[in-house]
């Protein structure tokens, strides 16, 4: 049976992985090729690195980190973080990412959906969404790092980027991330049976318990966190061992 | 040589670059004349069944596969190059496909598409194969006429699925090898080393 992902996601900039206290240890903290392999080898099922860089050299860097990870690590990895048009996507597939992950250029350009389907198929079209609830059983999409609401209901949004050809949902609760109190349920349930295409759910996992509930109330395809891994709280085959335990078929 | 066929759509340098991490020479191709002089084949599909076949004919390596095969060359499909060697699929209606086996792709019935993650390949033809987690991208797999081909099952959503066969000189897999770690990897080394 297909199992539960367990995604880290690592924040880059400027070619480094920045957050991560407990990375301060490591011989070459910040090399996001030595970290995404210690996530591999620790029984991560993908990565996703986001870039923040906000330079114009952007890309030229990007598409080299590609490169040296694709060569390195051999699970399937995302990559994010400022992809605007269809050559920013081919320049990182070709380089050798598996997928890419768009979210403020498809909200305004939601052909780049399409478009980027059609040439590389869907399978490896990823569209993020930052959701923030507005009242009961209402989230509204947010774009530029949740910095810019839309006034786009997040449900809508979620379908038509389906429709549009997105292979994958990249839900982030923007209520819910860094507080470490638990990924939105209810939104993620929501959207994961609305689309009928997988849906990672972000944004708030802190316990065991609460990456547990992602998936069992969540209906998520694949559970993604940044600090819980990065400050070493838990390692990705604690958090497996335990989902394993509680019935959730994962790979060990 | 290992020779990875390039038929101009899918990521194949992801193939490439596991091949390079385990220390075999191998070169990225489409010209056919470099198909017969392979002492090995490898067929990795990415996108749609009737883009792939037309891209095939276009680039005059339908043929050359066909000959490589039933010459007997070592041979390993990987994703939609396992269902390119059937007779066709529901994917695109109306095209024909490498035909070295009769069969169809189909689309799963139950589930969310496309299937991705990590799913158990379990073994009816040990040996090759070993029981494991492998990953998977996939919205059609492959329905055969000739069952003993089968060399791994797997169930996606209490659907089972052909995820490999094997016959004589040819393998082929629904899964990336390439793409799932360690396993994977073994995978690959092992048929490096048996055919």
């Amino acid at each position: 049976m297909l199992t539960k992902r367990i995604i880290p996601c690592l924040d880059v900039k400027d070619n480094r992985v920045v957050k991560g206290k407990n990375f301060v240890d490591l011989m070459d903290a910040g090399d996001p090729v030595k970290l995404g392999k210690k996530y591999s080898d620790e029984g991560a099922d993908e990565l996703v690195f986001l870039d923040i860089t906000a330079s114009h050299e952007k890309r030229k860097t990007m598409v080299e980190m590609v490169k040296k990870v694709a060569k390195n690590i051999f699970i399937p990895f995302t990559v994010g973080g400022g992809i605007s048009d269809i050559e920013d996507i081919e320049a990182l597939l070709k380089a050798g990412a598996d997928k890419i992950s768009i979210n403020t250029s498809a909200v305004k350009n939601p052909e780049l959906i399409s478009k980027a389907a059609q040439r590389f198929g869907s399978q490896c079209i990823v569209v993020a969404i930052d959701a923030k609830k507005i009242s009961n059983g209402k989230w509204e999409v947010y774009v530029k790092g949740g910095r810019e609401p839309t006034g786009i209901d997040a449900i809508e949004w979620a379908k038509k980027a389906k429709m549009l050809g997105a292979g994958e949902i990249l839900l982030t609760s923007m209520d819910a991330d860094g507080t470490k109190e638990g990924y939105d349920v209810e939104l993620t349930r929501i959207i994961s049976e609305a689309v009928k295409i997988p849906v990672i759910a972000s944004g708030g996992a802190g316990n065991l318990e609460s990456i547990k509930d992602a998936f069992s109330q969540g209906k998520a395809d694949a559970a993604l966190a940044a600090s819980v891994f990065h400050y070493g709280k838990y390692s990705i085959h604690d958090v497996k061992e335990y989902l394993a335990k509680e019935g959730i078929r994962v790979r060990i | 040589m290992i020779i990875i066929i390039d038929y101009g759509s899918g990521n194949v340098s992801s193939v490439k670059n596991t091949l390079d991490f385990i220390g075999v020479d191998s070169k990225i191709t489409s010209n056919p004349n470099e198909i017969s002089e392979a002492q090995k084949i490898i067929f990795p599909g990415v996108g749609a069944f009737g883009y792939a076949m037309q891209q095939l004919r276009e680039k005059k390596l339908e043929a050359p596969i066909q000959e490589a095969i039933k010459n007997g060359k070592p041979f390993l499909g990987i994703c939609l190059g396992l269902q390119l060697l059937l007779e066709e699929s529901e994917e695109s209606p109306g095209i024909r496909g490498l035909s070295i086996y009769k069969g169809k792709g189909v689309k799963f019935t139950t589930g969310k598409i496309p299937q991705i993650g990590w799913n158990e390949t379990v073994p009816i033809k040990p040996g090759l194969f070993e029981r494991g987690y492998m990953y998977f991208v996939n919205s059609y797999h492959v329905m055969l006429t000739d069952e003993g081909l089968v060399a791994t099952k797997s169930n996606y959503m209490g659907e089972e699925f052909v995820s490999a066969i094997k016959s004589k000189n040819v393998t082929a897999v629904q899964f990336h090898p390439e793409k799932s770690g360690e396993f994977g990897i073994d995978f690959l080394k092992r048929w490096l080393n048996a055919d």
